[in-house]
């Protein structure tokens, strides 16, 4: 052993070392990432209750998806979540950084205030918003409503308004993770591109846009993946905020991993569950892809 | 000093370890495992304690997990082989573990099926499979109305004569409900929420009040989509469709508006007792649920203890004699004391005194009359009641569809289950 070494050349020996140490990495992930998945995908073609042994079913859980009204619904749900969500998120984020960025008054406890939510645990903040959603004389968002003499609202009771009403808290509590990563990424752009712009004349709006947002490309690239992905995976708020935890009402909030949870952990059928994994894997890894190509075009 | 130090230290050190043999050589431990509820767990606390007192030889175990996890737990751990020796299974799951062969049929000379079938109620004879019992339940439950005695008073209604029949609770419930000059409910005559009982009451109870049955009698077959049920369900929607008796959903769950003092009336099971029980302030009543059409009717649903079929020799044994221990007459009477669970034997639970108490005594009488749904899947087809409501109270859907929905529904669910 010894001898083999010795005889390595020196850029062996460090390919040597640099993979001795990757390997334990990706063992990792061979057994903690990559096994459970190929396992979930091999399960996704069986009939399996966790208790009864598997039964190999062929593509019977995914031609059950095609037919399930409640599936597509989720889906749509899943997609709803992603649609609202991600320019809103976006838009309040780059503002409250944008404008937090100008001021020096107090900017470490605002940009504090920000960030709380996004410390505060899903579940504990979930329950808060659902008391503050039910109606007078509990809630409330509904006591500021009718003490403005607007009319109540029916906010998680009503199938209209329940799915804006679960994202919101979401929103809210993500967004100081945002604001900081937009904050770092106002930082880093040099200041002599705005002494430029300023000696040039060029208005507010033109270095905004001209500036500012390009320069700010490889952020906005980061944000629109990573929030696109916590929106597609939206579970805790659902969960916590609605009847039971099952995306109520009439399913309206329901989204596609809580759907999959109920088929796994309610139904127990497993072979259902991996499908709807394996669909969802597909799904990420799709617009994942078409984000990053679509954001480096330029 | 140091000498004697050193004397005691090594006769410590040789006492020790055989101290530990010889109560490891016949000593055997056997794991539990139930869902966590204060007062079961409690109760159950107990129960090991006089067990370990009468057996010095075995050591018990309890482990218990959330309620919304417990399921999940058992289904993983059972199959691989690192689940308890006894475990407590809802009657609904039952046929699932039988099916995989996870539970081992009760050994007929300590269970004779004779003598079960006998001394306990006959609902536990589901568990009954090939002649061999494969769980028992140390407590059933039913339903009772819970009333809110102060309430009853200030809506100028008898406090200590609550309603008998489904007319007189509604006609109470429309005279309890208060509301702001703007309609909002600030306190309501009866509770309808999707936490809580209500689902059972509208189908063993409510369903044939009204002349209908939710199932066939084998349960395979959804039989509500009919005028009976359709009768039925409005005498429930109406609460808060037409009658400004309550909102459905208010306070979220049923239990809490009524725990708060802000319902006056409750269809719950009898472990609710504890919770109800445990409020300072709160002057409560139980009676019987209400009648209809002069007929009696009520739901009962048990946990049954089971022994893993992993189990075997010594630890078998021990847990023979455990499972015996907690489905005897002396547990079955704490268990009632402790959590409010009825005995499952009707020589424990049809005493005098037992029948004559004011809490317990309604629950009791139920018991004649009880229906234990078979579910294939207890919370996917409550989700169907559930959904069925929500398109009632905010789908904007009519009675008539909603049913005919939920019932289609419903029967699917059922038949893929007994597809497979």
């Amino acid at each position: 052993m010894k001898r083999f070494y010795d005889r390595l050349t020196f850029q062996q020996k460090k390919a040597y070392w640099a993979w001795l140490f990757l390997a334990v990495p990706v063992a990792f992930f061979c057994f903690v990432r990559f096994y459970p998945t190929l396992n979930a995908m091999v399960i996704s073609f069986t009939d399996w209750n966790l208790l009864s042994p598997m039964k190999f079913v062929g593509f019977e859980n995914y031609q059950k998806m095609l037919t399930d009204k409640v599936f597509w619904k989720v889906f749509g749900n899943t997609f709803l979540y992603l649609i609202i969500g991600l320019p809103v998120t976006l838009l309040l984020s780059f503002a409250v950084a944008y404008y937090l960025d100008q001021i020096r008054f107090m900017h470490g406890f605002i940009r504090g205030l920000y960030f709380i939510p996004y410390l505060t645990t899903a579940v504990a903040m979930a329950w808060v918003w659902r008391w503050g959603y039910q109606p007078v004389p509990i809630g409330i968002l509904n006591q500021i409503l009718t003490d403005f003499g607007l009319p109540q609202q029916p906010f998680l009771r009503a199938p209209s308004q329940a799915l804006a009403s679960v994202l919101a808290p979401a929103i809210w509590a993500g967004l100081g993770f945002q604001v900081i990563i937009f904050l770092a990424g106002l930082r880093g752009i040099p200041d002599t591109y705005y002494e430029a712009a300023r000696i040039d004349g060029v208005g507010k709006w033109a270095t905004l846009w001209e500036i500012t947002l390009p320069l700010l490309r490889p952020t906005i690239l980061f944000l629109v993946v990573l929030t696109s992905i916590s929106l597609l995976r939206i579970f805790d708020q659902v969960y916590n905020m609605t009847v039971g935890g099952q995306g109520g009402p009439l399913n309206s909030t329901r989204p596609l991993v809580l759907n999959i949870y109920n088929s796994a952990f309610r139904d127990f059928d497993m072979g259902y569950a991996t499908a709807q994994t394996m669909v969802l894997f597909i799904v990420l890894l799709v617009i994942t892809m078409v984000q990053l190509r679509l954001m480096r075009a330029k | 000093m140091k000498k004697s130090l050193s004397k005691l230290m090594l006769a410590m050190a040789i006492a020790a370890p055989t101290a530990g043999l010889t109560s490891a050589a016949n000593a055997v431990e056997i794991e539990y495992w139930q869902y966590f509820f204060a007062g079961r767990v409690e109760a159950m606390d107990q129960l090991i304690a006089k067990f370990e007192e009468a057996n010095p030889d075995i050591t018990v175990k309890q482990t218990t997990f959330p309620y919304a996890q417990y399921q999940a737990k058992v289904a993983a751990a059972v199959p691989a082989g690192q689940g308890p020796d006894v475990v407590q299974l809802y009657y609904g799951w039952l046929r699932d573990y039988m099916q995989a062969g996870l539970l081992a049929p009760l050994p007929t000379d300590t269970f004779d099926p004779a003598t079960i079938d006998a001394e306990f109620f006959p609902m536990v004879q589901a568990m009954k499979v090939d002649g061999a019992y494969y769980g028992l339940p140390t407590a059933v439950r039913t339903m009772a109305m819970f009333y809110n005695k102060t309430l009853f008073s200030e809506a100028g209604l008898d406090p200590e004569n609550p309603p008998k029949t489904y007319e007189e609770v509604a006609t109470a419930a429309n005279a309890i409900a208060k509301r702001d000059a703007g309609g909002n409910l600030l306190v309501a005559g009866i509770t309808a929420t999707p936490v809580s009982q209500d689902a059972h009451w509208w189908r063993e109870v409510l369903m044939r009040q009204f002349g209908g049955q939710a199932y066939s009698d084998d349960y395979r077959t959804v039989t509500y989509n009919t005028p009976e049920g359709l009768a039925a369900l409005r005498a429930y929607t109406s609460l808060f469709m037409e009658d400004k008796a309550t909102d459905y959903g208010f306070m979220d769950e049923s239990q809490a508006s009524f725990v708060a003092g802000k319902a006056g009336i409750l269809m719950d099971g009898s472990f609710r007792i504890g919770a109800v029980s445990g409020v300072e302030g709160l002057d409560w009543g139980v009676a019987p649920l209400p009648t209809h059409n002069g007929i009696e009717s009520n739901y009962s649903s048990y946990w049954l203890n089971g022994i893993t079929s992993q189990t075997s020799g010594e630890e078998l044994e021990a847990s023979v004699k455990f499972l015996e221990f907690i489905t005897s007459d002396e547990a079955m009477q704490l268990w009632l004391d402790v959590v409010g669970e009825l005995p499952a034997r009707p020589s424990v639970a049809l005493t005098e005194a037992n029948r004559n108490d004011p809490v317990y005594g309604p629950f009791i009488a139920g018991l004649e009359s009880a229906h234990a749904t078979d579910f294939v899947n207890e919370v996917a087809q409550r989700q169907i009641w559930l959904d069925m409501i929500d398109m009632i109270n905010v789908g904007g859907v009519s009675v008539e569809d909603a049913i005919a929905e939920a019932a289609a529904t419903e029967q699917a669910t059922i038949d893929e289950y007994y597809a497979k």
